[in-house]
């Protein structure tokens, strides 16, 4: 968690508006207001967790990116993070996009399907694979769309979003990816981190 | 109502154009204050009550001797704490607790004003109140906190004044009273106009009071502050001290008997005249309207922290409403946060012990209060 929040802190400009969409007890928004900017929200689907952050002052609105993120203006917030959620919405592409509007430049990170570990227990356990990054079972698990570091970046690449920067961490180690290491990364990597624009 | 209590009022000599376009001026605002004014005067939140509210939020109200209408919210150790807070509340113009209202006795003719009052606004009572907040020279308060009523005053209030709060939380209310609003508030009215008793609001010039009205307008709207649920499982059809039906009209049910006894206390309290006055004024409430339409342009000079808060079972405010009001604030990146609370007890709710509603309130002021005189430093 600490290397993700360090790598989006990076990621940021100082003073900058910033959204976190599904900002669960608001950790990062907490560790953003301490290293980078004063100005953040946040958007949250559950009521336990909205109140959490409200608790704690952070401004937080309780509603659905699938649905309540059109009420922002175009372009209204410097960065739109979307940290390891975005396999478990319905409709990903149109989260994608919304974001895009909402925001000048989007933070997205995934945990990474491609992952050697998770690929051998398909293969060789032949069960859905469950993870530290990946904890739930097939039948409790809201992750809906997962995919690979692989999978985004082509994603990207075929939607015509410009990928600024692409970061893969495996536990601490923190590399950059690019086209010829693609394949190499989206193995030996847990998490993608992408810092996109349309 | 209180002739003989002994409250705090101030006389406004400035003179108050009203919407309704007539002028009042030399007139009394009744309000209470709990807790201390600190030195920098940063920590004074003003409380806006609802309808049949008062000023008397927390402690014994003097007149009815019964704890203060929000006393589960305002308090010592309570989630606004007056250890730490100056709350202040004043009875809304056009109430019946000392400030200038329909039973305000006419210093020419020694009688009530009856419906002789103006016919007054959520606006004008924001103006009037704004008028103490002067007086009491508070320069920038902490806080502007309201429920139902008290939230539509929250929202005038910011965009009357939009630098004069550095946070605002309305309540379960709306930014436009609906159909379904006004259809109530009109069916409350009709019961105490059609009482004999009421003589076009001069009662008190004939020693008579229309109670039957008043008390039916209470019980029916007090109908609509709570939900079906809570009605349910709190009655049921359970019978009222008999073990089975008596064939007549009493009160069979232990939920006629509970309505009867709401109309009844209340109307020892509550001026009847007010109720038509303060329903009226909700009702002419369309915050969007006053600015053409466009609720957003309501908030466009402000810089206040808003927090709108709803209840899963609020159908007289539901969520819908105050949600409008968040994305009005979000359409123009004001800084506003929202959440709707999990409760079975209505519109009711914020008048309530909800347990997660004090909680999230209370760390929601306290930790915002913290930021907000970190910042400062």
């Amino acid at each position: 968690m600490k290397e993700e929040f360090n790598i989006i802190s990076n990621l940021i400009e100082e003073n900058t508006r910033v959204l976190d969409v599904g900002c669960g007890n608001g950790d990062l928004m907490k560790y953003l207001q301490e290293n980078k900017t004063k100005d953040i929200r946040g958007l949250e689907i559950s009521k336990e967790k909205v109140q959490n952050c409200l608790s704690k002052g952070l401004t937080v609105i309780e509603g659905n990116a699938e649905s309540d993120l059109k009420q922002f203006p175009k372009s209204s917030f410097d960065y739109v993070i979307l940290s390891q959620t975005l396999q478990a919405f319905l409709n990903p592409e149109l989260v994608i996009n919304e974001l895009l509007k909402v925001g000048k430049k989007v933070i997205v990170t995934i945990p990474n399907f491609g992952y050697w570990r998770v690929r051998l227990q398909l293969l060789f356990k032949g069960t859905m694979p469950v993870t530290e990054n990946l904890p739930h079972e097939w039948y409790n698990t809201p992750n809906l769309h997962m995919c690979t570091i692989k999978d985004f970046y082509n994603f990207c690449s075929s939607k015509n979003i410009k990928i600024f920067k692409s970061i893969a961490l495996k536990k601490s180690r923190i590399s950059e990816i690019n086209k010829s290491n693609l394949n190499y990364k989206n193995l030996d990597s847990h998490l993608g981190i992408f810092l996109i624009e349309s | 109502m209180n002739k003989n209590i002994d409250t705090k009022k101030i006389i406004i000599s400035n003179p108050l154009k009203l919407d309704c376009g007539k002028e009042i001026n030399n007139f009394p605002i009744a309000y209470e204050t709990y807790g201390e004014l600190n030195s920098e005067k940063s920590n004074a939140i003003l409380v806006f009550h609802a309808l049949t509210g008062d000023q008397y939020v927390s402690g014994k109200n003097p007149i009815t001797n019964k704890d203060g209408w929000w006393s589960y919210v305002v308090g010592e150790n309570k989630p606004i704490d007056t250890n730490k807070f100056f709350v202040i509340c004043a009875n809304v113009i056009g109430g019946c607790m000392g400030s200038y209202g329909p039973s305000t006795i006419n210093e020419s003719t020694g009688k009530q004003i009856g419906t002789d009052f103006p016919i007054i606004t959520i606006n004008d009572m924001v103006n009037a109140q704004y008028e103490l907040i002067k007086y009491l020279e508070i320069e920038k308060l902490f806080a502007v906190v309201g429920g139902s009523m008290g939230g539509m005053q929250v929202l005038q209030f910011v965009a009357n004044f939009p630098n004069k709060a550095k946070l605002a939380i309305p309540i379960a209310c709306t930014s436009s009273h609906s159909a379904q609003n006004i259809a109530f508030n009109e069916l409350g009215r009709q019961a105490i106009m059609a009482d004999s008793k009421w003589e076009n609001g001069f009662y008190s010039n004939y020693k008579l009071n229309p109670d039957k009205g008043l008390a039916v307008a209470r019980m029916a709207a007090h109908i609509t502050y709570l939900s079906e649920k809570g009605l349910q499982e709190k009655f049921g059809r359970k019978l009222q001290d008999r073990d089975s039906l008596r064939y007549g009209f009493e009160a069979d049910f232990q939920i006629e008997s509970y309505l009867r006894y709401q109309g009844s206390v209340f109307v020892d309290r509550f001026d009847a005249n007010s109720y038509l006055y303060i329903t009226r004024a909700m009702d002419y409430f369309d915050l969007s309207k006053q600015y053409k339409g466009n609720l957003s342009d309501a908030f466009k000079k402000t810089k206040t922290k808003f927090f709108v808060i709803s209840f899963t079972s609020d159908w007289l405010y539901p969520t819908s409403e105050n949600r409008e009001i968040v994305i009005a604030l979000n359409s123009i990146g004001a800084d506003v946060g929202f959440v709707e609370i999990e409760s079975d007890k209505g519109h009711d709710s914020f008048l309530l012990d909800v347990p997660s509603f004090l909680k999230t309130l209370g760390d929601y002021i306290n930790s915002t209060y913290k930021v907000i005189n970190e910042r400062r430093i």
